[in-house]
């Protein structure tokens, strides 16, 4: 039966436990090796210390969710939070989408890598009709021209421009 | 009026006024979408405000901070989702209208509400920059430390019932920002020996990642919902006459705005529930709140559009931002070498005021457009939520790359994207985070040259403003406590009322014979009599 401290709460159950263990394992990992990740000055205040604070940090970091673990409800791993951390999992694969796009743009360029990526991952989202194509080209058409070609955003030319002819090069490497 | 000519002088230029019409409307529009709000808009679009003029890119993000909140009433009263999320108590009273089919007549209120608390706290703040700027330089570095320390204190006890993880996240926040180069001493700290990390983790990506990447995950997991859109009809002029109607509700909610909105880490969320609650108890009709009531929608919506004028206030005057979306634009303002602070309202009023007249003329052209483009801009809805998370995706990167053309900052951003991710889907706040990241840094500055001058630790507090910043971070921390025992307190007689078992005498008794006679009790009795005897050799 649920108690009432874990009715009242805040925010769903699942993932809270292994969420607070593992920040909490992870803060007490940077706290053991603060001593090699930051120096302490000879003649220097506390308060100037470079040390001073990261130490301050990651003892909150450690002390609070050392606390919110201890007044967490709920003690057990359960099913409910072995599904939650799949659905974290799940959430990679789209990571994965955006660095694939990040590692494509300087190689092949920033306008053939949007025209792909946009159309295939809302592909991949299951919008498949003619109608949503098309938007999803428009989409990615507009976005290059308004970021590269009107509002100049510093994004370099890719490494496949350096292969057009000279007059193509320099307007791809600026506009597109 | 010198000062006003001078600032009118700076917004006198096309690019202001694109900026200003691009940034209103564009405001509008992405309060409009339910999942994107301010905080994507802004992050994606930071990065391109850098190539601009500082007012010119102010201009654009205050356009979209501005307005994004009347637009994030639409769907909030026509499909009871909240544009923004402050949008969210917008749905308690406009949409039980809009299922009664008045849907018109709550927009336009909803418009007229929040155009007066725009309007309202611009002039307010207008009139009071001389007065912040005779107060501003009485911030010295030991007050500006207890100022950012207190705003990283109230961030943190604003989130109730959580605000242990949210200290841990503020600072998680202040440790991102001691990762890198220490600008003094010139020493590394917590690099492992990454080149990528040798500059530090740059507050853009991880505001990217954690609002903009983390968003579009959200969107891409969920399902696309089925809206139904009700048919707009009657006249939208109707709102600024019932507004009329209530000049005490209206003028009440906007002062709770623009006080709250000055507040740094206190924001929308407490002046609404203020100024609704304030409403509904002063209201003759206190049971229609709730189910549809004008006043209600006028409260919400009214507090919420004071708050984004007067959050420029800590911003400006002391480089203090109260909340997210004023931390991201403060990373514009040192783009463009405009410290923000009190030398900033004693050398460049004419700018301060110049963004306060932007702000004000944002006002009127987000109500005209709103006024001519409801009918046509009710659409967006419509546009499905994983198609927005792909959008979002694409744009994020936008954002990121351009930034520093580097792949590690991207990595870094999609990080923080899952991060961000699972912080949503355990319903965890991320704004301590980005609050700790800011504060953390201004907090190392500020402590160093303070404690310079400082010989006893009495010596920090004797100055007056000092004292009472210190006074007021006392008091709130009490009131935490305070508040955290009373909790407790609660609890401990809700889980008392609850008991399965009996709480009756002649019940207690019973149980305690059965433990007297079970082989159990025994043992238990033993253990404890053990326990009781080494105590006592003790002594």
């Amino acid at each position: 039966m649920t108690s009432e401290r874990a009715r009242r709460f805040v925010g769903p159950h699942r993932g809270q436990l292994l969420f607070v263990l593992t920040f909490l394992t992870l803060s007490v990992l940077l706290m053991s090796v603060i001593g090699q990740q930051t120096a302490w000055v000879q003649k220097t205040a506390v308060f100037a210390q470079p040390r001073f604070w990261p130490a301050v940090a990651v003892a909150g970091m450690v002390v609070l969710s050392a606390l919110h673990l201890w007044r967490l409800p709920f003690r057990r791993i359960g099913r409910a939070d072995l599904r939650e951390v799949l659905k974290w999992a799940q959430a990679l694969e789209y990571a994965l989408w955006f660095m694939a796009y990040v590692l494509l743009v300087p190689l092949i360029g920033y306008l053939p890598v949007t025209l792909v990526f946009v159309p295939a991952l809302a592909r991949r989202m299951g919008y498949r009709s003619r109608r949503m194509r098309m938007i999803a080209v428009i989409f990615a058409g507009a976005t290059v021209v308004l970021f590269k070609a009107v509002l100049a955003v510093r994004i370099p030319g890719a490494a496949l421009y350096e292969f057009l002819p000279d007059a193509w090069r320099s307007f791809a490497i600026l506009y597109l | 009026m010198d000062l006003i000519l001078s600032a009118l002088d700076i917004l006198m230029r096309w690019d202001v006024a694109l900026a200003l019409l691009a940034g209103s409307v564009g405001g509008v529009l992405i309060g409009a979408i339910p999942g994107v709000g301010p905080a994507v808009a802004i992050a994606i679009l930071l990065p391109a405000t850098f190539s601009l003029d500082p007012i010119v890119g102010l201009t654009v993000l205050l356009g979209i901070y501005g307005s994004s909140m009347y637009g994030g009433a639409i769907p909030a009263i026509l499909i009871n989702t909240p544009g923004t999320a402050v949008n969210a108590l917008t749905t308690y009273d406009g949409y039980p209208m809009t299922v009664r089919g008045e849907p018109r007549r709550a927009l336009s209120l909803a418009y007229s509400a929040s155009f007066f608390g725009g309007v309202f706290s611009v002039l307010c703040l207008i009139l009071f920059a001389p007065v912040l700027a005779r107060i501003a330089p009485l911030f010295g570095a030991r007050e500006i430390f207890l100022a950012a320390l207190l705003g990283v204190i109230l961030v943190v006890v604003a989130h109730r019932g959580q605000a242990l993880i949210a200290g841990a996240l503020a600072c998680f926040g202040i440790f991102l920002n001691t990762i890198g180069m220490e600008p003094v001493k010139y020493t590394q700290r917590y690099t492992f020996g990454i080149d990528a990390l040798g500059s530090g983790v740059n507050l853009i990506v991880v505001v990217l990642g954690l609002f903009a990447i983390s968003q579009a995950f959200v969107l891409l997991s969920d399902e696309d919902e089925k809206i139904r859109l009700t048919k707009l009809r009657g006249g939208l002029f109707q709102g600024l006459r019932e507004l009329a109607r209530h000049p005490r509700v209206a003028s009440v909610s906007a002062g709770f705005g623009v006080i709250m909105g000055m507040i740094p880490g206190v924001g929308e969320f407490t002046a609404q529930f203020m100024s609704y609650t304030y409403a509904q108890k002063s209201s003759k009709r206190p049971q229609d709140f709730g189910q549809g009531s004008s006043e209600g929608l006028i409260a919400a919506e009214t507090a919420n559009n004071a708050v984004p004028a007067a959050a420029m206030v800590p911003l400006l005057a002391l480089g203090i931002p109260g909340e997210a979306l004023t931390a991201m634009m403060l990373s514009v303002f040192y783009v463009h070498n405009v410290v923000p602070g009190p030398a900033l309202f004693q050398t460049r009023m004419d700018f301060v005021v110049a963004l306060y007249i932007a702000l004000l003329i944002l006002n009127v052209l987000v109500l005209i457009f709103l006024l001519a483009a409801t009918r046509t801009l009710i659409n967006v809805v419509r546009i499905p939520n994983r198609f927005l998370g792909v959008a979002i995706l694409t744009l994020s990167f936008v954002g990121v790359y351009s930034l520093r053309n580097s792949a590690s900052d991207c990595l870094i951003a999609a990080g923080f994207g899952l991060f961000g991710f699972v912080l949503k889907r355990l319903q965890l706040p991320a704004v301590p985070i980005i609050l700790g990241m800011v504060l953390g840094g201004i907090m190392e500055v500020k402590l160093r040259a303070a404690m310079a001058r400082v010989k006893t630790p009495f010596d920090f507090i004797d100055r007056p403003v000092a004292f009472i910043l210190f006074s007021i971070i006392v008091i709130v921390l009490v009131t935490h406590i305070l508040r955290i025992r009373r909790d407790m307190a609660d609890l401990k007689e809700a889980e008392w009322q609850t008991k399965t078992s009996s709480t009756r005498f002649g019940s207690l008794l019973l149980r305690r014979r059965t433990s007297f006679l079970k082989e159990h009790g025994r043992r238990v009795r033993a253990r404890h009599a053990r326990l009781l005897r080494r105590l006592t050799d003790l002594f």
